[in-house]
């Protein structure tokens, strides 16, 4: 089984639209996962049937019990995260859950508590399985949710004899896209022909050779700016990176998914013909 | 002075884009850029700033002196994110996943351990034309972001609108990036994909007590989902901006628009007039 990661740098490249449609040409030999676990859009266009809903839990908050605490401020002094108000609440998005606070407070007024920051949840869909997650609001830890659902799906796919993971990544390349991009075989960085996305092609580029991983690029909307596009091409060469392909700009991408469909079952025209060109490149470049 | 921030929820729906020409449209008041998407910093790019001054921003790690310590674990129990591990004769620290929360070197009981600054990134500050600016650089294959996020928001200075360039996403960098901030505009697109997650932007900046509007872009892209999204919640919609193949293109080159077509520095001065109104309301 080998795992893929399709990632970006920067945000609404095209990253999510052509995960579904590689979900519709993977021929139900597949598991998904979409990693994007603060804005998850992947069970949009996948429609999936809920088979198992998860608790997540990976931290705690401080909760202080007022009818214990004499307000000697020590909690207020020690804490780095600015966390307990003036009148000792505590600010669940501010805490860490370092527990600082609850190991010094001289009357012991402060306990830790368990928090969910999340949910996760394995669906059916036409495509195959899809592991998928959502992270509370304000929540912290994405990167510790993106390894629970890799690992999850890496299970499913293993038990289930598929011979791909497929995992939709989020933008940036901090902690969610690290633990996306952890123990996988190749990953896609989708690009735009911008000065933004080149730089953050660069960007991205660097943190999967940070932790040896083989990069494949596609350059999304390429025909908006062909200089840019040659840019990258020359770039890809320089680099020996392979250039799995190149997509054109089409409003009927945004149809498709207006229709929540992947773009490859909604049409057969230029766009779904490419996609269908990257999604063999990057197989091609795989085995 | 004011704090704004532009935050999506979604990337790539044009936050970088907004800032920089609101940034550009009010060049002739105080006005001050601070890009707080320090995983993929881009406003440099459009605004191209001449860099003053850059330092290296860290988190407190610990180190341990061995003269002192005698293994007794204390430090790894009472740490919650594992960064410490106690053998019989040997402390092993995993920098990278310490938050620098201090508990450890404040509980040795030996008093053995003491703090190092553990660099995450970059801080730059300088100039782009008359507005101050100022990003933050994370380093390659670091996870930790929010630390060097609010030292690029401490940039901000008195007196002076301060645009905050905020990440995409819901979780705590973008939490970093907009607390305390004044107002939210968000960006997002009429698609799905857009709605979904300008309603968890939406669900984040109401939990955190900040006011908020938004702006349509690529506005004829999609369905009206978003608008009738916008009408229930009694959310403004402060402008729409249709697709254009000019805007797309001048975007590509890293070019603002307001730099070279005037209605549109006239239409980001409206978008201000509009946040300044709602900021006096709310």
């Amino acid at each position: 089984m080998k795992k893929i990661t399709v990632i970006s740098g920067k945000g609404g490249t095209g990253k999510t639209s052509l995960v579904g449609s590689f979900a519709a040409l993977a021929s139900r030999n597949a598991v998904f996962v979409d990693a994007d676990v603060d804005a998850a859009n992947l069970s949009l266009i996948m429609h999936p049937r809920l088979l198992e809903e998860h608790e997540f839990t990976a931290s705690q908050t401080a909760s202080i019990d007022l009818s214990e605490c004499t307000q000697c401020g020590l909690c207020r002094d020690l804490c780095r995260f600015e966390a307990i108000s003036e009148e000792y609440i505590v600010d669940p998005v501010a805490c860490e859950g370092c527990g600082f606070c609850s190991y010094t407070c001289p009357v012991e007024a402060i306990k830790m508590e368990d928090r969910v920051s999340g949910k996760w949840f394995v669906s059916e869909t036409p495509f195959g399985t899809l592991v998928h997650a959502r992270l509370g609001i304000a929540e912290e830890n994405s990167g510790k949710l993106v390894t629970t659902i890799r690992n999850r799906g890496a299970e499913l796919a293993e038990a289930g004899g598929k011979g791909y993971l497929l995992i939709d990544g989020p933008p940036g390349i901090g902690c969610p896209v690290i633990a996306s991009l952890s123990g996988v075989d190749a990953a896609l960085i989708v690009t735009e022909p911008t000065v933004s996305g080149i730089h953050d092609l660069e960007r991205v580029l660097a943190v999967c050779r940070h932790f040896g991983i083989t990069a494949s690029v596609c350059i999304n909307r390429y025909d908006l700016d062909e200089d840019q596009t040659q840019a990258i091409d020359s770039f890809c060469r320089k680099e020996k990176i392979n250039l799995a392909g190149k997509i054109p700009f089409d409003r009927i991408v945004v149809e498709a998914m207006v229709k929540g469909m992947p773009v490859v079952e909604y049409s057969d025209g230029p766009v779904s013909k490419r996609v269908r060109s990257v999604w063999g490149s990057l197989i091609d470049e795989l085995n | 002075m004011i704090k704004l921030a532009i935050a999506s929820g979604k990337g790539g729906t044009g936050k970088t884009t907004v800032a920089v020409n609101l940034a550009l449209a009010l060049e002739d008041k105080n006005v001050q850029y601070l890009d707080c998407d320090v995983e993929e910093p881009n406003a440099h790019l459009f605004l191209k700033p001449v860099i003053e001054n850059s330092r290296e921003v860290g988190i407190p790690v610990p180190k341990i002196n061995f003269d002192h310590c005698n293994f007794c674990g204390r430090c790894a129990e009472v740490c919650a994110f594992n960064a410490l591990a106690v053998f019989q004769d040997k402390v092993m620290v995993f920098e990278e996943l310490c938050h620098g929360c201090g508990s450890c070197s404040y509980l040795c009981p030996e008093k053995a351990i003491t703090e190092a600054e553990r660099p995450i990134g970059l801080l730059e500050e300088g100039t782009a034309g008359g507005i101050k600016f100022a990003h933050g650089r994370l380093n390659t294959g670091e996870a930790m972001s929010p630390p060097l996020i609010e030292a690029v928001k401490k940039v901000s200075t008195p007196g002076y609108i301060n645009i905050i360039d905020a990440p995409p996403g819901t979780s705590c960098p973008v939490v970093s990036a907009v607390e305390g901030c004044d107002y939210c505009l968000l960006v997002t697109e009429p698609t799905p994909f857009g709605l979904n997650d300008l309603d968890l932007a939406y669900q984040m900046v109401t939990k955190m007590g900040i006011p908020s509007g938004v702006l349509i872009n690529r506005s004829d892209l999609g369905d009206d989902r978003v608008e009738e999204y916008c009408r229930d919640k009694g959310l403004a919609i402060l402008q729409k901006v249709p697709w254009d193949r000019e805007l797309a293109s001048l975007y590509a080159r890293g070019e603002p628009v307001v730099k070279h077509l005037d209605h549109w520095r006239v239409r980001f001065r409206e978008l201000f007039d509009k946040i300044s109104a709602a900021l006096k309301e709310a």
